[in-house]
């Protein structure tokens, strides 16, 4: 996730030293990955595109084979301003305005040369990795790319925790996919043979790095955090959810970004935001919904003026869940691998995700739950109101609901969306006043009018 | 009656109008005034916080006429003809200011051919004006002010165009047949005079004029003491110098509204419109829990609590579709006013049934449906069915509708939404207390006053504590 805007050279200011080390690691690391990209071609390697979600890296480095993330390009487009062009473009081939915007910014890029982020042309896939974790745009989009590449696609099918739990059965139905179908469908690919002990190897590394990372996203439980858990966590989870688990780099990535961040914690410093350090800690809230793209800097600033600062967001969690305890298993490799692919966030049901959110307004003493919807994504989009409201009434905290888009920018309007921020956070000063004035000044409001508990708190267990 | 009376102002900057509400130390409402909000909100702002002041004043005049045996006899009777006066007043200082930049405007190179005839064509026009203005005919005109569309642009604006469309045909009321010929020969068309009268009002809606109380009042007392015996007129202007000599201090001013952050506010002072409908409401009907506002820019759904703290609320997205502003192009499209729209819904038989709320897409949905032959009051029946339709979506969203329910906003003054309102949600709810103020359009300004007034205790604002 690199590109020159300000954002980056803002959030890059992070390390406690002065340095940015974290930020030119991930910097050079990106660039590394773009330049091997570039030369695959050359050097015989082959490419393999694939989604966030439940992404197979470990295995695919253990296969030594080169992952594209389609999303990750989307949303790259989208900060460079390219997104409405090629939105604009897929439409006018005959996409429909409700088709899910990284699909047709996607589409538009390829369209245009296929120009990644670092200004060079990717390489065509040579293998389409469909690992199905909720979304039906997944599969709709490979078919879409297999028509445009002519390559074989593989799938990977990953049950919803419809009942709130992974079974025994869904767990052994992903390792028989994995032997069966992904584990030969590589080895066709590369000529290779499956190598067990190396998937153990990345799994290891994984694991060391998502400790890292895990202890960085908590860090926001300080006051005053010394992250914004969205915002800058769209930067902090890049490494992880993308090319480099499981690799050397993303180890030392994570453990000095655990360094910066511990200093910061130790100097009792606040997160840094495009605009420098923030102001005072005025509000803590958890987000739920992915960020927007196409003004991501303008979004932030709209809370970082206010002095709100992220202290958990679910959307750092699409590419796992891993501060609920899971890291990779390297003594169980497909086993866990299909847990992984399991429990990422939107493969999980609704009342687990109010559980989570729930559990986050609690942990990091939020003062509420802010839901950005945005009109691409079913995945994330359907239920939204019931999360809310069913937080409302479980923590007596102010819900609130904004609307944007991923990466269309006519989904973006600015003084809509800050007309409600700005209601939301008065709303929050309103009910504190309230709990001040009220006495005892402990407890919390009473539940929203209308709100009756659909889901009772804890009864949906987490795995 | 002396001494300083302290007040507090609530200003509510909305796209199409500008309101403003002053509150006396014990929360009674002593002033409210509009504008229409123009290209310079700062100045809507202060025209609207002007009027506030001036009702404010005759407020305070009603206590000084109560108060006097002799006077508190009529005081009803002659409150009214001095506010009329008063309003000609003010009608005729904006009139003369409009009448110079008119005739400025006509110096313009870009007339430079047509400029003879033009200055002869505006001068007659104005004479006719200002007869017009000084006429007691004027002074029904002028009571009719409760429609709130009601300004100096529309009403100068209709007489204006009523002059230059009949000068231009005939030249008959213009002063002396030469202008007429005139006229013709140097070709001063109507649109000529429309673009002269265009560019002015816009210059005279955007700098300050002096419409106070301080100084019309007494012309205005002249004029209707006029005939009196002379101690009846000095016991008047007694009275009308008190209220003058009092001084108001505006203790804190909160603004709200689309337009707040252009405001020359202080942060602390700029109140979001959710919070400030919430409120006001609240003031408007204690009972009330849910508010639906539908203004010319967005329509929110609110749920407040016992004591007007908003709870929750769901609005329009970046999407304008659905909101008064939507009305404001059907009646542009059908050459209508907006407030004539209600009433002519309010005749249809056969209501139309509308897909669209899309303010872009208008235009085309109206012309389609007059061209299948449907009439006009259907059609607007069914517009008005579709705008309720979405804020029915916003108000589920927001939690659905309590038992005792506040509509507030421009929209909610216009018959046709209100009926469609009661209609969708005795289908959808049952049976609820659908609460409309008189003053509905400045609920949003009363709940920037009341928060004003909370002032102090709210100056803690976002918690330092919270940091510490
Ligand atoms: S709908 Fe959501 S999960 Fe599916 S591809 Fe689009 S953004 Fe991703």
């Amino acid at each position: 996730m690199s590109d020159s805007s300000d954002t980056e050279k803002a959030v890059a200011a992070h390390a406690g030293s002065g340095k940015d080390d974290s930020m030119e690691k991930q910097k050079a690391m990106t660039a590394d990955h773009f330049r091997a990209l570039t030369r695959a071609r050359e050097e015989g390697k082959k490419v393999v595109y694939t989604f966030v979600p439940g992404n197979l890296t470990e295995l695919m480095h253990a296969f030594d084979v080169l992952p594209v993330y389609p999303e990750i390009n989307a949303l790259q487009s989208a900060m460079r301003q390219r997104s409405a062009q090629f939105i604009g473009e897929a439409e006018r081939s005959g996409h429909s305005e409700d088709v899910c915007t990284y699909v047709k910014c996607d589409l538009g890029m390829i369209k245009n040369g296929n120009i990644g982020p670092t200004g060079e042309k990717l390489p065509p896939p040579d293998l389409l990795l469909l690992s199905y974790t909720g979304c039906f745009t997944f599969m709709k989009w490979f078919e879409l790319l297999r028509q445009e590449y002519d390559c074989p696609v593989v799938m990977l099918h990953t049950p919803y925790q419809s009942e709130g739990r992974v079974t025994d059965n869904m767990r052994q139905y992903m390792v028989d996919q994995l032997r069966n179908e992904v584990i030969p469908a590589f080895e066709r690919l590369t000529g290779k043979t499956y190598d067990e002990d190396r998937l153990r190897e990345c799994l290891r590394k994984s694991a060391r790095a998502e400790d890292d990372m895990v202890a960085v996203l908590e860090s926001a439980k300080h006051r005053p955090s010394p992250i914004d858990a969205y915002f800058g966590g769209v930067y902090y989870i890049g490494p992880m959810f993308t090319a480099f688990r499981g690799t050397d780099a993303a180890v030392d990535y994570y453990s000095t970004l655990r360094r910066e961040i511990d200093a910061r914690v130790a100097q009792g410093l606040g997160p840094i935001t495009p605009e420098g350090e923030m102001g005072p800690e005025r509000y803590r809230l958890v987000v739920e919904g992915p960020p927007n793209w196409t003004s991501f800097r303008e979004f932030w600033r709209m809370f970082a003026e206010e002095g709100a600062v992220v202290v958990a967001s679910s959307y750092t969690k699409v590419g796992g869940v891993y501060d609920l305890g899971f890291r990779h298993d390297p003594e169980h490799p497909l086993e866990t691998l299909a847990d992984y692919c399991l429990g990422c966030y939107t493969n999980r049901s609704l009342p687990q995700r109010i559980d989570l959110l729930e559990q986050y307004m609690n942990d990091y003493s939020a003062d509420g739950l802010l839901i950005n919807s945005v009109k691409s994504c079913n995945s994330f989009s359907a239920g939204q109101l019931l999360i809310l409201r069913q937080i409302e009434a479980r923590t007596g905290l102010a819900g609130g609901f904004i609307e944007t888009d991923l990466v269309d920018p006519r989904y973006f309007s600015a003084a809509n969306v800050k007309n409600r921020i700005e209601s939301y956070l008065q709303m929050i000063d309103q009910k504190r006043q309230q709990r001040r004035q009220s006495l005892g000044g402990s407890g919390g409001s009473p539940p929203p009018p209308g709100s009756t508990p659909l889901f009772s708190p804890g009864a949906e267990g987490q795995p | 009656m002396s001494g300083t009376l302290k007040v507090h102002v609530g200003v509510d900057l909305g796209s199409t109008t500008t309101k403003a509400v002053v509150l006396d130390t014990s929360g009674e409402i002593l002033g409210r005034g509009i504008t229409n909000s123009r290209s310079n909100y700062a100045l809507a702002s202060e025209i609207a916080r002007e009027e506030a002041r001036v009702s404010a004043r005759f407020a305070l005049l009603d206590r000084a006429l109560a108060a006097d045996d002799l006077l508190a006899t009529d005081a009803d009777r002659f409150r009214n003809r001095l506010l009329t006066l008063f309003r000609q007043r003010q009608h005729v200082t904006q009139l003369g200011r409009l009448r110079e930049v008119s005739l400025a405007e006509a110096h313009a190179d870009r007339v430079k051919h047509i400029r003879d005839g033009l200055l002869g064509r505006l001068r007659d026009i104005f004479d006719a004006l200002e007869r017009d203005a000084n006429a007691p005919s004027i002074e029904t005109m002028l009571a009719s002010e409760k429609r709130s569309s009601d300004f100096f642009r529309d009403r100068a604006g209709s007489a204006f165009s009523r002059l230059a469309e009949a000068s231009g045909a005939s030249c008959s009321g213009a002063g002396g047949s030469s202008v007429c010929g005139e006229g013709k020969r140097t070709h001063v068309t109507f649109d000529d005079l429309m673009g002269i009268f265009d560019k002015a009002i816009i210059q005279v809606e955007n700098t300050p004029i002096d419409l106070t109380f301080e100084g019309n009042i007494r012309d205005a007392l002249d004029a209707c003491t006029h005939g009196l015996p002379e101690a009846l007129r000095e016991r008047f202007r007694r009275a009308v110098d008190t209220v003058v000599g009092r001084s108001i201090e505006e203790v804190r001013t909160v603004g709200t509204g689309y337009g707040r952050q252009t405001l020359p506010f202080d942060r602390r002072d700029v109140r979001s419109e959710i919070l400030c409908h919430g409120l006001g409401a609240h003031r408007q009907f204690p009972t009330t829990r849910t508010v639906l506002d539908i203004g010319g820019q967005d329509t929110k759904a609110i749920q407040v609590d016992g004591s007007g703290i908003v709870t929750s609320f769901q609005m329009n997205d970046r999407c304008a579709a659905g909101c008064g502003r939507y009305l404001g192009y059907i009646a542009d499209e059908m050459s209508l006013g907006v407030h004539e729209l209600g009433p002519l819904a309010m005749k249809s038989t056969r209501r139309v049934k509308i897909s669209s709320t899309c303010t872009v897409f208008a235009g085309a949905e109206l012309r389609d449906r007059l061209s299948l032959g449907d009439r006009r009051e259907d059609i607007l029946a069914g517009l008005h069915r579709a705008i309720i339709l979405r804020a029915m979506a916003l108000l589920a969203r927001s939690g659905g509708i309590e038992e005792t329910f506040t509509f507030t906003g421009g929209v909610a003054n216009n018959a046709a939404a209100v009926k469609a309102l009661r209609q969708l949600v005795q289908e959808n709810y049952g049976e609820r207390t659908l609460n409309i103020s008189p003053g509905s359009i400045y609920t949003g300004a009363l709940g920037a006053a009341l928060f004003a007034q909370r002032g102090e205790d709210d100056e803690a604002r976002p918690g330092q504590e919270v940091a510490a």
